[in-house]
């Protein structure tokens, strides 16, 4: 790798999880577990249902195409894309048909890499359609789950001009996070919420290369790993002088095999026979409309990551990774509400929270160890009540419990002992039971001293503040 | 007494009067179905268990109609004269008959209908050909034949059609009754299973057109099912029906219905547009003027291939669901592609086929632009030419075919080249989304013939209001095949 120019085109399709209904039809847009719950006759094709425009879908939908610097159409209309397959049973799908208009057209977005660089990436359209059902294909048989059908779905399309499997996935994991941030979707890929077609091709120069599509990637690794594969199998061949046999084909990745499998050749593409749908009627967007939903965008990620560097001096990696996923964000700013310190919240965030979540695989909203609770933690270790590795310990004791910090506190009896008094009689008590090592210590052997210590915290159950211990100590030694 | 025979505004008098029920009213409906069901195969299901309904001060409370069977209704076989559907029973109503139903209209039969509307011969529904009341050896014209044949027959004061190219314009004509479809838009088209649905139309056929106003207020109305219906709150069809036209004017097109371009014509064209001009002289009569305007020939020539390439398009995509996998029988086969295949080859009829064969070559992307689009370019041409005339004409009248109906036994001959347009022009009502209604207007070779008036969106009280004073000044109002002459 590295000998050739590598060049990627992303299509990623996000589903938008946060309106009430689907994009079409009345049915609830909600992820469950339970098949063919969130259904009217439209989902299912039954004749004479007619589909109806979700609103909210396409102020989402301009909101992100606003986003990506895109140029809005005049008029809002759709298109059929005509196929047969069960996963559709009206078997045309309700979409927008690039270059016609569609809900973003020929935008950009600069992305900043985790070491401050950036890079541009253009974006060709983004698009708003229909989801089709979820299909499970089992040894000899195959379901189908009709609650995805219909559930609004966004296609953003860049144009070849990514250069890395790196920059490649800090792009998608950043309109991820726009995503999420915009209150458009979950975006969780664990849900299918993000599915990812990539195109690829390498070549010596400037021209570009044979494309290569790799369909259905449904994770952000996936993209990556099929990214390594393809220019590796890419370059190899080129290597060998058998350039050729890279086809303008159609792949697919294979997850168990961690290869790229042949789906089609281009030359078997398939004519949707597009048309523009006419139950739909074209739908005049505003000037005034466009501008409600400019302003409703919020803060997004970059401008949090400019504010948490300013303001809290973070390093630019701390604050790239907090911002990354808004719940991340929103748990570090609710620290900072709580005056817990800016850095020692990003450094317990990025250190213990994430690394418990990847751990885990949980999301930060599932987390029981709330801001509230971090804050009980470091204030009891700010207070020298607990050491800081006791605080860790206290950390990951509430996880494995789910208990607050106090309870666990008390069960363990963790509290440092720094009640003077009391130090000074465990001390004394020590010093009393060694009056051979007080001879050796005031004799010049002042390692001693920490003999000393080790006796306080054995008896102390390593609970005695060692600050204090300390300074006590030196106190009742010059009596002796 | 045939109480079937009367109009809805008559119907509801004797109802609040208490001289007949709406049980017996349906009850003689149910008897009359049954007639006409063996002379004319006019129906796919009559329902036998129909009982009357509340009378209330709605005009259409307790009275019995037709509902052609591509309108769903809930709980009742509903097939589209398909044998892909010919046992489905939908869970839902479309809103058209359901705001017929929540005025207490009593639905007692599903209308036959040329299969899921694409035809205009009454000849391929998948339980037979519906026979025109007026002579069973002729055609009802279609695709609303049955509903046609059920009203001229006098089975109820009206049945529920639509209308994709003239489908209830024409059967109408040829039946010797009214048939309406208002603007596109003002009835919702939800739960009316689509042939091509920017041309498609609900719409109704009486005997009278002041019942057509009454029914057409009760269907139409703002749907949040349908974004392409539109508010006609302010619209009162009924309420101001007037015959009161006095300075109206109406244009026709020249090149369709002047005889002299027709150097071929047969006796019953010749008839026909004579009748047609004679009716001329009645508007004029009536005080509205009555011009005869010239379209580019051309344009006129090509709607048939227009509405052919648009609506086979549609159709194309619309009648996609139909797979036999979710609803209809299931096709047998190794997989669902051959599931399909079997299902889709056993239950469509050859002209379907065919229509959905041409369907989706227009729409390939090697010949879209040269057929579809082009197609809709000249959809867009026809409509800017026939609204310029708008502006200065109240409304377009044309006759209604080329001469009365067809034989059935002759049906499977090719139309004449020549007069082709001149069968197809209703189609320009659907081009536009216009307002277009047919009444009677004579008969020729002893069956009836119809003329037709359309005007521009949204016109609807205005072309109601001129067939009305029309209707009225000959006459054919009110006839049952049957009981005239």
């Amino acid at each position: 790798m590295g000998k050739y120019n590598v060049t990627i085109g992303l299509e990623m399709h996000c589903e938008v999880s946060e309106t009430n209904s689907k994009v079409f039809s009345s049915a609830k847009n909600s992820y469950t577990e339970e098949p063919n719950t969130n259904i009217r006759p439209l989902d299912m094709g039954f004749p004479g249902t007619l589909p109806v425009v979700n609103k909210e879908a396409v102020k989402m939908s301009l909101m992100m195409s606003e986003i990506l610097n895109c140029r809005q159409p005049d008029f809002l209309y759709f298109c059929r894309k005509n196929y047969y397959y069960p996963d559709m049973p009206k078997n045309y799908q309700i979409t927008q048909n690039p270059p016609e208009d569609c809900v973003g057209m020929g935008g950009y977005i600069d992305i900043e890499r985790e070491d401050g660089s950036t890079f541009r990436v253009e974006i060709d359209n983004i698009h708003l359609e229909e989801d089709s059902a979820r299909m499970t294909h089992l040894y000899d048989t195959s379901i189908i789950d009709y609650n995805r059908a219909g559930v609004p779905l966004l296609e953003l399309v860049t144009k070849p001009c990514i250069h890395s499997a790196e920059d490649a996935v800090t792009f998608l994991e950043y309109i991820r996070a726009i995503y999420q941030y915009c209150g458009i979707s979950e975006a969780d890929s664990k849900k299918g919420q993000i599915r990812c077609d990539v195109n690829i091709s390498i070549s010596e120069d400037d021209t570009l290369g044979t494309k290569v599509e790799v369909k259905n990637v449904n994770s952000f690794s996936g993209v990556y790993n099929t990214l390594l594969y393809e220019i590796k199998r890419q370059s190899e061949l080129k290597d060998a002088d058998r350039y050729d046999e890279v086809n303008q084909e159609t792949r697919r990745w294979d997850e168990e095999s961690g290869t790229t499998i042949r789906m089609r050749s281009k030359v078997d593409a398939e004519d949707y026979k597009y048309f523009v749908e006419p139950n739909i009627p074209k739908y005049k967007i505003t000037k005034e409309w466009l501008e409600e939903i400019r302003a409703g965008i919020p803060e997004l990620p970059y401008e949090r990551k400019k504010k948490y560097k300013e303001n809290y001096g973070l390093s630019e990696k701390e604050a790239h990774t907090l911002v990354k996923e808004i719940g991340i964000a929103t748990y570090f700013e609710k620290c900072i509400a709580l005056d817990i310190e800016p850095k020692m919240a990003a450094n317990w965030i990025t250190g213990n929270v994430l690394g418990y979540l990847n751990k885990y695989e949980l999301e930060i909203k599932e987390f029981y160890l709330t801001p509230e609770r971090l804050q009980t933690i470091l204030n009891h270790m700010k207070k020298g009540d607990i050491s800081s590795k006791q605080a860790k310990e206290l950390f990951f004791l509430v996880l494995e419990r789910k208990e607050e910090p106090d309870t666990i506190m008390k069960e363990e009896g963790m509290e440092q002992i720094s009640d003077d008094s009391a130090l000074r009689s465990v001390i004394t008590e020590v010093l009393d039971e060694n009056a051979s090592q007080i001879e050796a210590y005031k004799n010049g052997k002042t390692n001693m001293f920490d003999y000393f210590v080790g006796q306080v915290m054995k008896k102390t159950r390593g609970q005695a503040n060692p600050v204090k211990g300390k300074e006590i100590l030196t106190e009742e030694l010059r009596k002796r | 007494m045939n109480y079937m025979r009367l109009n809805i505004t008559e119907l509801h008098e004797k109802l609040k009067s208490g001289e007949v029920t709406s049980d017996a009213l349906v009850k003689e409906s149910l008897e009359l179905s049954h007639c006409v069901q063996e002379k004319c195969n006019a129906f796919v299901t009559i329902l036998d268990d129909a009982k009357g309904e509340e009378v209330t001060e709605n005009l259409l409370s307790g009275i019995p109609f037709g509902v052609k069977d591509n309108y769903s209704t809930k709980g009742i076989l509903t097939t589209a004269s398909s044998n892909t559907l010919k046992d489905y029973v939908p869970f839902f109503d479309a809103t058209a008959y359901a705001n017929l139903r929540d005025k207490g209209a009593v639905p007692v039969n599903k209308t036959a209908m040329d299969e899921f509307g694409l035809g205009g011969t009454g000849t391929t529904a998948h339980t037979g050909v519906q026979k025109n009341p007026w002579d069973q050896t002729r055609l009802c014209a279609g695709s609303s034949s049955g509903s046609a044949a059920a009203v001229a027959a006098g089975v109820y004061p009206f049945a529920l059609g639509s209308d994709t190219g003239d489908s209830i314009r024409k059967p109408a004509g040829f039946c010797g009754i009214v048939g309406y479809k208002p603007t596109y838009g003002m009835i919702s088209r939800y739960g009316l299973f689509p042939f091509a649905s920017s041309l498609d139309h609900c719409g109704v056929l009486t005997r009278y057109v002041k019942d057509a106003a009454i029914v057409v207020d009760a269907m139409k109305g703002m749907d949040p099912n349908d974004m392409t219906t539109w508010d006609s709150s302010h619209i009162h069809l009924n309420d101001d029906l007037s015959a009161d036209i006095s300075g109206k004017k109406l244009f026709y097109i020249k090149e369709l219905c002047d005889l002299e371009y027709y150097p071929n014509a047969d006796e019953e064209l010749i008839s026909h547009l004579n009748n047609f001009h004679e009716t001329l002289k009645k508007c004029e009569s009536l005080g509205i003027s009555v011009e005869g305007v010239s379209i580019d020939p051309t344009l006129i020539r090509a709607i048939p291939a227009i509405y052919q390439v648009i609506s086979c398009a549609e159709a194309t995509s619309n009648l996609s669901n139909l797979t036999g996998l979710i609803f209809g029988p299931r096709g047998s086969g190794e997989n669902y592609i051959e599931m399909m295949k079997d299902h889709r080859t056993k239950g469509f009829s050859p002209l379907i086929k065919r229509r959905l064969v041409i369907g989706s070559y227009v729409l390939q992307t090697e010949n879209q632009e040269r057929y579809f689009k082009n197609a809709q370019r000249a959809r867009r041409l026809i409509v800017d030419a026939i609204k310029e005339q708008f502006k200065k004409y109240d409304g377009m009248i044309s006759p209604v075919g080329s001469g009365p109906a067809k034989l059935i036994d002759g049906s499977k001959e090719m139309l004449k080249e020549d007069t082709l347009a001149l069968e197809d022009q209703l189609q320009i009502g659907n081009f536009g989304g216009f307002p277009s209604i047919t009444i009677p207007n004579g008969f020729v070779s002893s069956l009836p013939v119809g003329i037709n008036i359309t005007g521009n969106c949204y016109e609807d009280q205005n072309v109601l209001n001129i067939a009305y004073a029309l209707e009225s000044s000959m006459d054919y109002k009110g006839q049952i095949a049957g009981e005239v002459k």
